[in-house]
């Protein structure tokens, strides 16, 4: 043991001793970003999306309006020669979705948002789970996580030069803009292809990676509607037609898995690969109930694109470990606010007990 | 100096303190670094941050285990009475962090309703999802963390105040073995 000494100098060992606190603390400031104001953290993502009005309090920061649903996934077995995870065996795991659209408003009427979404939680036995949100776009409206920022800050700027500005910036986005103006509309969630867009890396049993996209093929044939029309139809047309749709019989898509060639970049999703790439389908996804969010199960689920199971990880798009850090400050925020958003339990069945089996009670066939 | 022995504390104890320095120093940087990007590394950070948050719990469980078998050096008996009980309160604080965050950032994902993926394997939720469960043990989370670096510093401070200024056997009892 050192032998025990006078006190040295006290004010030079206070100052060294205020240097290593002061370095650890400087230390620690810098790597949580609060001596970056530049920096994008997923805080600054989240609000370049606006100031939530308190009506959307408790309602995620974008995609907020949306419908719940439950169905099912039917693997038919193709997807395990590409990826070894447990949900594309063959089978029917349960599914917990949601159908939603790209707007931060949750009142938002319904013919108002250009942009549609459905996402899925697939839960095969084993723990494992899959979540993936996808959109009606065919491709994403910019390259990067930054360009993503920019372009929300500008369509929220009040500034009238900011947008010309953005997309003299960002030639690439006036592809979007095309889509956005002249694209097709119809009538209904269950009309539309919803795309993943971001790809990801499948990895098959032998451990080879294949890069895939992936997207949702809609059974019903997509009908084109006019925008005046579908304004026409009240705001909450499309969550009308999907419930009803859904009572009369299980809505289904086909899950489509697009294969990259080795030529195909993988790091950009506002660029779609070429025409007549290799498709395989790999199941069908069958709706066959919906619940208003307030109550339902995709309620409380982030939607975040990187929980992945065993066979499927993220690959160098640098979107989805966006997504999933803005997400997560959605969904932290919005988990504090659930007492803005109330559930509204269902209000008790007013109806006297079904006289025989009811032919009205959801048909147990649905279920495969 | 015939108390010397009983001056320090044993190797397995000081190993134990220095490993887990570094673990839970890494753990914080990682902490609050992966919140702020949502570049590519907060994946990867995500990915390092829970395995190495169980690998803290079952440190800390070996660590009270020594502890109550091995006890601590004393503090010196000229040491102001309020710093005694500052450094003895400051351990208990250490300890109940080292348990407290592990466990709390595990019920808050599970509360989340995310499945727990640690190095491929999935583990148990130790929590019902609840939102309001999540909102309480993320603040929690978070609040502790800064505490805890808070609390580290302090610590830090309170160590080379022992080590420069009063010279008095504290630090040497954690410190490398110097003669």
């Amino acid at each position: 043991m050192a032998q025990r000494q006078g006190p040295g100098s006290p004010l030079g060992s206070l100052v060294a001793i205020g240097v290593v606190v002061g370095v650890g603390a400087a230390a620690f400031a810098y790597t949580a970003g609060w001596l970056s104001p530049q920096r994008l953290t997923p805080e600054r993502m989240v609000a370049a999306l606006g100031a939530p009005m308190p009506a959307d309090l408790g309602h995620r920061r974008n995609h907020a309006k949306g419908l719940c649903f439950t169905g099912w996934f039917q693997a038919n077995g193709n997807g395990v020669a590409l990826s070894r995870a447990a949900l594309f065996v063959a089978g029917s795991y349960p599914v917990v979705g949601r159908f939603n659209l790209g707007t931060p408003n949750p009142d938002a009427k319904d013919a108002s948002a250009r942009v549609r979404g459905l996402s899925i939680q697939i839960k095969p036995p084993g723990g494992q789970e899959w979540r993936s949100g996808m959109i009606n776009a065919p491709f994403f409206p910019v390259s990067t996580p930054q360009d993503f920022y920019q372009l929300l800050t500008a369509s929220g700027s009040k500034d009238p030069g900011a947008m010309p500005g953005f997309v003299a910036a960002h030639p690439g986005f006036v592809k979007f803009g095309a889509w956005a103006q002249t694209g097709p509309w119809t009538g209904s969630y269950a009309e539309e292809r919803y795309n993943g867009l971001n790809a990801f890396r499948f990895v098959d049993a032998s451990g080879a990676v294949h890069p895939v996209r992936w997207s949702m093929l809609p059974a019903a044939a997509p009908v084109s509607v006019d925008p005046a029309t579908l304004d026409a139809g009240g705001p909450d047309l499309l969550e009308q037609d999907i419930t009803k749709r859904v009572q009369a019989g299980p809505v289904r898509w086909t899950l489509q898995v697009t294969l990259a060639d080795a030529s195909d970049q993988t790091a950009d999703p506002s660029e779609p690969w070429p025409d007549g790439r290799r498709t395989v389908d790999v199941g069908t996804l069958l709706v066959d109930q919906v619940q208003a969010e307030a109550d339902g199960p995709c309620r409380d689920v982030n939607y975040d694109p990187t929980v992945l199971p065993d066979g499927i990880a993220v690959g160098d798009d640098p979107f989805p470990a966006a997504r999933s850090a803005a997400y997560a400050v959605s969904f932290d925020r919005r988990t504090a606010e659930a007492a803005d958003y109330p559930r509204t339990a269902p209000a008790p069945a007013p109806a006297p007990a079904p006289a025989q089996s009811g032919a009205e009670t959801p048909a147990q066939g649905n279920k495969p | 100096m015939s108390a010397t022995r009983a001056s320090r504390f044993t190797p397995l104890q000081r190993g134990l303190h220095w490993v887990m320095a570094l673990c839970i120093l890494a753990m914080l940087f990682i902490g609050v670094g992966m919140v702020s990007t949502i570049t590519q590394s907060h994946l990867t950070l995500v990915s390092i941050h829970k395995p190495l948050g169980l690998a803290i719990l079952a440190l800390v469980l070996v660590r009270i285990a020594v502890r109550l078998r091995s006890g601590a050096p004393g503090l010196p008996a000229d040491l102001p009475a309020p710093m005694k009980l500052a450094a003895r309160l400051s351990h208990y604080a250490f300890y109940a962090l080292m348990l407290a965050m592990p466990l709390l950032g595990w019920g808050m994902l599970s509360a989340a309703g995310y499945p727990v993926t640690v190095l491929g394997f999935t583990l148990p939720p130790i929590l019902p999802q609840s939102d309001s469960l999540h909102s309480l043990l993320w603040t929690a989370h978070r609040t502790l963390a800064f505490a805890f670096f808070a609390l580290i510093l302090l610590h830090l401070a309170a160590a080379l105040f022992h080590a420069l200024v009063r010279r008095d056997g504290v630090f040497e009892a954690m410190g490398p073995a110097v003669r």
